[in-house]
């Protein structure tokens, strides 16, 4: 390592991406070795998943879903119970992974994991193709708004690394994945065991000439995933020291959702419907030209005008909806099913609300996108159109323009559980 | 202009906001304050969020009675220095109370104790929600944790029944008595601390930089001698030359050999460096799942 490394470092973009995958399908070997080859992994984390190896009874080969299994009764039982976070970086970028179980709870761990990611990589065993299993984890990633996808075609080794066999089952996913939302489709033929095409292109491939697995994560355009046209910035905290030296700073702590902001631009607060300019965008490093998401900052204004947590600070020209009626998709996480005409707290952005579930109106089979209007039985793991009343106006945009300002949670208001991830359609 | 921000901007950005968000959300919250990179860390980025106020709250240290002195000298400089509020819980209080029992025999450590100092301390102070620099890559259990961390009247972590935590939405909501651990950091590496540091040039406890020091070695862990550490006959005091990783109390953190004297040279040994950080630390070597039995009792 050299002294190029810290500046290097310095202008190192962020990834986040989740992988899916059903069981068995070699998710873990493909995590164990991205985070292995990139030299993520510790010599005594590797040790000590090379002795838990051996007595869990593996025989031969590392148990790499070991390094993962954080928990005492994932290992015990073999299992990946809840979403693990696991960090590695290149030279050129530094990646979160949202590792999401394939079995138990898959929706609602899937849903949280996608909820912040990028990219999506997803496995197809190269013996059985497209299954139920990869068309749910497609319809998750385009319902969560992901922009890319990476269908990893996996095991091509037991395949004997056959080029029909892949181009089948591309064009099989290619038919599926015509019907869903996602902008940036790819597709790579890859042995996790073996590292083919996973950081090393294979040399038992040579037919495919697109990029390796570890060079799509480090080049793939992020820059325009984040909203960068409707200006919009919820107010957490109203920062007023009341010292002798800032005695009448007044200034509104918050992360930009969508949009850039500048100083002089109009804005209107939102729900007052106050209008007012930018007068100064502060932080501690000092004045801040422009903001953008997703960036911390402070925001001052020209006029002396009733400002608080909750509210919106938005670009007058371009607004969003303000109503107490919402369409959402939505992915319920509870084990108690939804209630018509229930009442659940709301959390959107930094506001609180409290809603009535008025319709539902269909539940999705998520195995193949049918609209089931005849069940409303809306349990752990589903998802569901529904409708809902606010007790306020919220301040929103479609989903899919904004993942910021178009996302809701619903809150059991007796257990205080997040029951269901809302998205405004 | 490019619209992207570098990834430790993002990470820093995120921070905030979750700090933000706990000040917004709870009523009494608390930073717990260790002197340790990490929390000196956290406690930057509470200053950044709140610039040019105060911080609304007070940092807590539980005080095992057995730190590194530069630790503590280092806190009580920063305390003075900005004027913010200190609150010491004492793991000495809680073993004179005859709430903690003292761990005997050479590997005996106050470690665990802390445990019951800190939900005391909670539970006196009525903090209803307590931040730390507790990140995801340091421990298998800790990559698992959410950033809102939802703790029962007993303080215990029930792993298996988390709320889910989707986009940047979090649900502080609680019952009576409940309380929350929060993680601004959760998504930093030990790279990304170190770098952080280096490029905001954050000042740090002496005992991360490579100093001569008197220690000795038990199984293959080089400890720091001090008035509280029990040798065996056979463990043999001598001067080494070391810095320290993380910082825990003297019983059960190991230094390193090292002459990385500055940030420079300490990022280009962790860039090198084959083992975790925690691996210097005896506490976690307990067994297989130590951090985690710890945590479902209420620690960090």
């Amino acid at each position: 390592m050299s002294e190029n490394t810290t500046a290097g470092y310095l202008d190192m973009e962020l990834l986040r991406f989740t992988t899916a995958g059903s069981v068995d399908d070699g998710k873990s070997t493909l995590i164990g070795r991205l985070l292995y080859d990139s030299k993520a992994i510790f010599q005594d984390q590797l040790e000590a998943v090379e002795k838990a190896s051996k007595r869990i009874g593996g025989e031969g080969e590392v148990n790499l879903a070991l390094l993962t299994d954080g928990l005492r009764s994932e290992r015990e039982q073999g299992i990946t119970i809840d979403v693990a976070y696991r960090y590695f970086a290149t030279p050129k970028r530094k990646f979160i992974i949202a590792d999401t179980p394939g079995h138990i709870q898959y929706t609602r761990n899937m849903v949280t994991g996608a909820s912040t990611a990028n990219l999506a990589i997803i496995l197809v065993d190269a013996r059985h193709g497209l299954v139920e299993q990869t068309s749910r984890h497609s319809f998750i990633a385009s319902l969560l708004g992901i922009k890319h996808v990476v269908y990893c075609i996996n095991k091509m080794d037991l395949v004997d690394y056959c080029r029909e066999r892949y181009e089948e089952i591309k064009s099989e996913i290619e038919d599926f994945a015509s019907k869903l939302d996602i902008s940036d489709v790819r597709y790579i033929p890859i042995s996790a065991l073996f590292g083919d095409n996973v950081v090393d292109r294979s040399k038992k491939m040579d037919w495919y000439e697109g990029a390796t697995l570890l060079y799509t994560l480090e080049t793939v355009h992020i820059g325009s995933d984040e909203n960068l046209v409707d200006g919009r910035f919820p107010v957490q905290n109203v920062i007023r020291p009341q010292t002798t030296e800032f005695h009448d700073y007044r200034g509104y702590g918050g992360r930009v959702a969508g949009g850039v902001l500048k100083k002089g631009d109009e804005v209107t607060v939102l729900p007052s419907g106050f209008t007012s300019k930018i007068a100064k965008i502060d932080s501690f490093n000092g004045e801040i030209s422009e903001a953008f998401p997703p960036m911390s900052c402070t925001i001052m204004l020209e006029d002396d005008i009733d400002v608080s947590r909750g509210d919106m600070i938005v670009r007058t020209n371009n607004q969003p909806s303000v109503s107490q009626d919402h369409e959402l998709m939505v992915c319920w996480m509870s084990q108690r099913p939804i209630q018509l005409n229930g009442k659940y707290a709301v959390k959107h952005t930094s506001r609180d609300a409290r809603c009535i579930v008025k319709e539902i109106r269909y539940k999705v089979d998520i195995n193949n996108l049918h609209k089931l209007e005849d069940d409303k039985a809306i349990q752990m793991n589903d998802i569901a159109r529904i409708t809902i009343r606010t007790t306020v106006p919220l301040f929103t945009d479609r989903y899919q323009r904004n993942r910021n300002t178009g996302s809701l949670i619903l809150i059991d208001e007796a257990t205080n559980e997040t029951v269901g991830a809302g998205m405004i359609i | 202009m490019k619209y992207n921000l570098t990834h430790l901007k993002e990470l820093e950005s995120e921070a905030i906001y979750i700090i933000r968000e706990v000040v917004a959300q709870f009523e009494n919250p608390a930073l717990l304050f260790s002197g340790g990179k990490d929390s000196i860390l956290c406690y930057h980025l509470a200053k950044k969020a709140f610039y040019p106020g105060k911080i609304p709250f007070p940092l807590v240290h539980v005080d095992t009675g057995h730190n590194f002195p530069e630790t503590i000298q280092f806190r009580d400089q920063l305390v003075e220095k900005d004027g913010v509020e200190l609150i010491v819980g004492s793991v000495q209080k809680s073993i004179d109370e005859g709430k903690a029992i003292e761990e005997t025999g050479f590997n005996a450590s106050r470690n665990g104790l802390q445990t019951v100092t800190l939900l005391d301390t909670i539970e006196e102070h009525k903090f209803d929600a307590c931040m730390g620099g507790a990140r995801r890559d340091e421990e298998k259990a800790r990559a698992k944790e959410r950033f809102f961390s939802h703790r029962d009247e007993f303080g215990q972590w029930d792993p298996k029944n988390q709320r889910p935590e989707v986009w940047n939405i979090f649900n502080g909501m609680k019952n009576m008595g409940e309380n929350f651990r929060v993680f601004p950091i959760s998504n930093w590496t030990e790279m990304d601390v170190w770098q952080y540091i280096l490029a905001e040039n954050l000042e740090l406890p002496s005992i991360y930089f490579s100093h001569e020091r008197e220690v000795f070695l038990r199984d293959g862990v080089i400890y720091s001698d001090g008035e509280f550490m029990n040798k065996k006959p056979e463990e043999k005091v001598e001067k080494r030359t070391v810095r320290f990783r993380t910082i825990g109390d003297m019983s059960c953190t190991g230094a390193v050999e090292s002459p990385a004297d500055d940030l420079e040279k300490i990022i280009e040994e962790v860039a090198a460096t084959r083992t975790t950080e925690r691996g210097t630390r005896a506490d976690d070597k307990r067994s297989e799942a130590a951090m985690e039995d710890r945590k479902k009792q209420g620690y960090f």
